[in-house]
C-alpha cells in the first residue's frame, strides 16, 4: 500500500537513474512475492529510506554548504547537537503529524496544544503541587491535556463528522485563547528543580530533549510499520469505506489517531518547557505549518494512505539545518523564509517524479 | 481483526478520561500570582494643582491586544492611572490586533462624544484616517507609542524612543569595550520581529552609535518577540560565533528564552545587554546575571491618559511655563545597571 511497489517498472532506467535511483530498481516489481529472495536493492527500495532519497541528497547538500561555508563552526558535536535539540520538539510534534495525515485527517491545532499543555504544566498551582510531590506531576498534567485535546479534535472529526480542517482549526483558536486565559499572558517560569534536572540533562553527552526524539522516531516507526494499528492507519487512509468493509472501526482509529498527535503535543510542550524554562500561551506559534511541511516534504500524501516516520525526521532536520547554516553564515531571516519555501516546492516536485516513476504502468 | 468494543470498555476509557479531567483541572489556579504588578510607581510624582480634581471627563482608550508582558503593562497601567483620578471616566476598548475592528472602536467613541481619545493603534498609518476624523469632530487624540503618518491625526504624540534604544544600547557597549579594553570585540545582536519598523529604528541606532567607537555588528539574528523563538534563535547565534563578547538583545520578554539558551550552552562570556525593562531581566541585573537593559517605558499610555485629561480640561503641564501640553513627548531611554536597578524596579513588568 505505502510502498511505491511498480507493478511493471514502467520507468526507463535512464530516467530512474537520472533520479538517482538505482535502474534495476522498478522491475524487481513486487518485489516481496513468496518464495522468491528480495535482492538488497529491492529490500532498500521498499525501505522509506528509498522514498527518502532526494531529502538525503538535500541533507547532504546543506551539510556541504555548511562545512564549506562555516567550516569548524559547522562540523562541530556542539553545532551538531544544538541542531538536534532544536529539531526535536518540531520533531516530535511532525511524528504525530505524520500518523494523522497518512491516516487521511490534518491536524491543525498542534501548536495551539503545544502551548495550553505548556501552560497548564506551569501555572502556579501544578507547580506548587509538583513541588510538594514530584516533578513527573507537570509531565503528567502536560501528556494528559495534549491527549485530552487530542481527542476532542477526534471525537469532533469521527463521531461528529466535522471536516479535520474545521475541527482543528476550532481547537487552534480554543486551546490558544484557552492558554491565554490561564497564563494571563504571562510567562510561567518553570521553577521545579527536579524537572529542569532531568530534562536539562545529558546522557553520554547527548542531551536528554535529543534522546526523547529519538524514542519518539524508534517508536513512531515501529508503530507505523510493524503493528496493526500502522497498517489500518494506511488503510482507513487510503480508503475509508474499504477499510470499513475490511472490518476495521474506521471511526474509533481516527479518533485514536488524533489522540495520538495530541499525545504527541503534550511531549513536545514538555520538552518546550525544558528548553526554554518556561510555559507560555506564545509557544509553538505556527507550529502546524513547520510540521505539515517537514511532513509533506519528507514524502508522506497529504491526502493520506501513504507516509513515512522516517522522511518526516528528515524533513525536520532539514528545516533547522538551513536556519542553523543560515545563521552560522550571518543571513537574515527573510532570505530564510525564501529558501524554505524554494526546497519545499523542490521537495514536493522531486517527490512527485520519483512517485509517478513508481507507479506509472 | 479488531476487538470488539463492549459497554463496559467504552465506560472504563470515559472514566478514565473524566479521572483525567479531574486531575488536571486543579492544575489550572495561577491564583497566587500575588506579585501585582504595580507598573506606573508614579504613585509619588508630582502632586501639584493639576492632580486636583476639575471638571468630569470621559476618555476613550484603545490598545492593541495584550500579548506580551510589555503590552499587558502598557494596557493596566493605562488603567490604573485613570483608576487614580476621580474626574476621568474611562471607556476603554477591548484590545485588538486588528486594525479594521480597532477603527470601529474609536468611531464608536466619536459618536460617543468623548472628551478625548488615547489611542495605541496597532498600526500607525492603518488608524490615520479615523484618528483625523475625530480630530475633526473636535475630539483631541493623544496618539501613543506608534506614531500616525499625518501631524493632523493628533492632538500630542507620545512615544517611546526605539532609535534612542539603539544608540543607549550602543553606547553602551561601546562603553563596556573602552572600560575593558577589548581589542575586536564580537559584538552579535538579537533583534526583535525584522518587519517591524521599531525593530528596524532600535537596529539602525545600535548601529549608529557602535560605529562612533569604530565598532560594528559582527553577528545578528531576528527573534519573534516570543520565548521559543529568542531559544532558538539564541542557540543558532552561539554557535555561530565561538566567542561573544557583547550582545545585545531587543526585547526582554524573548529575553527569558535567550538567557535559557545561554545556559542550555553554558556560555556567559560576554556582557547581556538587555532590552524595555522587564522585572525579570531587573532581577537578573542584581543577581549579576545580567550586564544591563535598556529602558522603553511600558507607562507611556498611562502617561498618555494623564495628558489626555489635562487636555480636555484645558490644562498645561504645570513643570512648563507653557499654558498647553506639548505637541509631542518622546520617553528616554535610559541603561539600568546594577547601579541603578533599585530605582528602576517599580517600572519592571513581569514577562
Amino acid at each position: 500500500m505505502n510502498d511505491n511497489t511498480a507493478a511493471s517498472g514502467g520507468a526507463l532506467p535512464a530516467q530512474a537513474g537520472s533520479a538517482g535511483l538505482p535502474p534495476e530498481a522498478p522491475r524487481t516489481g513486487r518485489g516481496g512475492a513468496p518464495g522468491v529472495p528480495a535482492s538488497p536493492v529491492a529490500t532498500f527500495m521498499r525501505s522509506g529510506a528509498a522514498r527518502s532519497l532526494g531529502l538525503v541528497v538535500a541533507l547532504v547538500v546543506l551539510f556541504v554548504v555548511g562545512i564549506i561555508t562555516a567550516g569548524d563552526r559547522f562540523a562541530s558535536v556542539d553545532n551538531m547537537l544544538t541542531i538536534l535539540r532544536l529539531a526535536s520538539v518540531i520533531g516530535v510534534v511532525s511524528i504525530g503529524m505524520t500518523f494523522v495525515i497518512t491516516g487521511g485527517g490534518i491536524d491543525l491545532s498542534v501548536g495551539a496544544i503545544v502551548a495550553l499543555a505548556s501552560v497548564w504544566a506551569t501555572t502556579l498551582a501544578t507547580q506548587t503541587i509538583a513541588n510538594d510531590y514530584h516533578w513527573t506531576l507537570m509531565v503528567t498534567t502536560a501528556l494528559l491535556v495534549g491527549t485530552g485535546c487530542g481527542l476532542v479534535n477526534g471525537v469532533l472529526v469521527a463521531y461528529g463528522r466535522v471536516v479535520p480542517f474545521i475541527a482543528t482549526l476550532a481547537m487552534l483558536a480554543a486551546a490558544r485563547g484557552l492558554a491565554e486565559i490561564l497564563a494571563g499572558r504571562r510567562t510561567q517560569i518553570v521553577d521545579v528543580d527536579g524537572f529542569t534536572d532531568f530534562f536539562g540533562a545529558s546522557v553520554l553527552g547527548v542531551p536528554v530533549l535529543v534522546i526523547i526524539f529519538a524514542l519518539v522516531a524508534a517508536v513512531g516507526w515501529v508503530v507505523f510499520n510493524r503493528t496493526t494499528f500502522g497498517r489500518r492507519t494506511f488503510a482507513v487512509g487510503g480508503n475509508p469505506e474499504a477499510a470499513r468493509l475490511a472490518g476495521i472501526k474506521v471511526k474509533r482509529h481516527t479518533m485514536m489517531l488524533y489522540a495520538l498527535v495530541g499525545l504527541c503535543c503534550g511531549i513536545a510542550a514538555i520538552m518546550l518547557m525544558a528548553r526554554t524554562t518556561t510555559g507560555s500561551s506564545t509557544h509553538g506559534l505556527l507550529y502546524e505549518l513547520d510540521a505539515i511541511a517537514a511532513v509533506v516534504i519528507g514524502g508522506t500524501l497529504l491526502s493520506g494512505g501513504r507516509g513515512t516516520i522516517v522522511g518526516t525526521v528528515f524533513g525536520v532536520l532539514i528545516f533547522t539545518m538551513l536556519s542553523n547554516v543560515f545563521t552560522l553564515n550571518n543571513l537574515s531571516i527573510s532570505a530564510q523564509s525564501v529558501a524554505k519555501g524554494l526546497i519545499i516546492v523542490v521537495a514536493v516536485l522531486l517527490q512527485q517524479r520519483l512517485a509517478a516513476r513508481s507507479t506509472s504502468t | 481483526m479488531s476487538r470488539p468494543t463492549t459497554p463496559l470498555r467504552k465506560l472504563g476509557v470515559i472514566g478514565t478520561a473524566l479521572a483525567a479531567i479531574v486531575i488536571a483541572a486543579g492544575c489550572t489556579s495561577n491564583t497566587a500570582d500575588s506579585d501585582k504588578n504595580d507598573s506606573g510607581g508614579t504613585d509619588s510624582a508630582k502632586a501639584g494643582s493639576n492632580d486636583e480634581a476639575g471638571e468630569t471627563v470621559t476618555i476613550g482608550f484603545s490598545g492593541p491586544e495584550a500579548d506580551h508582558g510589555w503590552l499587558a503593562a502598557i494596557n493596566s497601567a493605562a488603567l490604573d492611572e485613570a483608576e487614580k483620578y476621580e474626574d476621568v471616566e474611562l471607556l476603554a476598548a477591548e484590545g485588538t490586533n486588528d486594525p479594521s475592528l480597532q477603527i470601529s472602536q474609536i468611531e464608536t467613541f466619536i459618536n460617543d462624544e468623548v472628551d478625548a481619545i488615547v489611542l495605541l493603534p496597532t498600526d500607525g498609518a492603518a488608524l490615520t484616517a479615523v484618528a483625523i476624523k475625530a480630530m475633526e469632530a473636535g475630539i483631541p487624540v493623544v496618539n501613543v507609542d506608534r506614531e500616525f503618518s499625518s501631524p493632523f491625526a493628533a492632538r500630542t504624540t507620545i512615544l517611546g524612543d526605539n532609535y534612542g534604544m539603539g544608540v543607549s544600547a550602543g553606547t553602551y557597549a561601546c562603553q563596556l569595550v573602552e572600560d575593558n579594553n577589548l581589542t575586536n570585540p564580537v559584538i552579535a545582536e538579537i533583534a526583535g520581529i525584522d518587519a517591524l519598523p521599531l525593530t528596524q529604528d532600535r537596529s539602525e541606532g545600535f548601529a549608529a552609535a557602535l560605529k562612533e567607537c569604530g565598532e560594528e555588528v559582527d553577528n545578528r539574528v531576528a527573534a519573534e518577540f516570543t520565548v521559543e523563538s529568542g531559544e532558538a534563535q539564541a542557540s543558532n547565534l552561539l554557535q555561530a560565533a565561538p566567542k561573544i563578547d557583547i550582545i545585545w538583545n531587543h526585547d526582554d520578554d524573548q529575553g527569558v528564552g535567550v538567557k535559557a539558551a545561554f545556559d542550555n550552552a553554558n556560555r556567559d562570556e560576554f556582557f547581556f545587554i538587555g532590552g524595555a525593562g522587564s522585572a525579570n531581566a531587573m532581577r537578573w541585573i542584581q543577581d549579576g546575571e545580567m550586564e544591563a537593559t535598556v529602558l522603553y517605558p511600558p507607562t507611556q499610555a498611562a502617561d498618555g491618559i494623564r495628558l489626555a485629561r489635562l487636555i480636555a480640561q484645558n490644562k498645561g503641564l504645570s513643570d512648563l511655563v507653557q499654558v498647553e501640553v506639548p505637541k509631542r513627548i518622546v520617553l528616554n531611554a535610559p541603561v539600568v545597571t546594577k547601579d541603578n536597578v533599585e530605582e528602576y524596579m517599580p517600572l519592571g513588568f513581569e514577562s
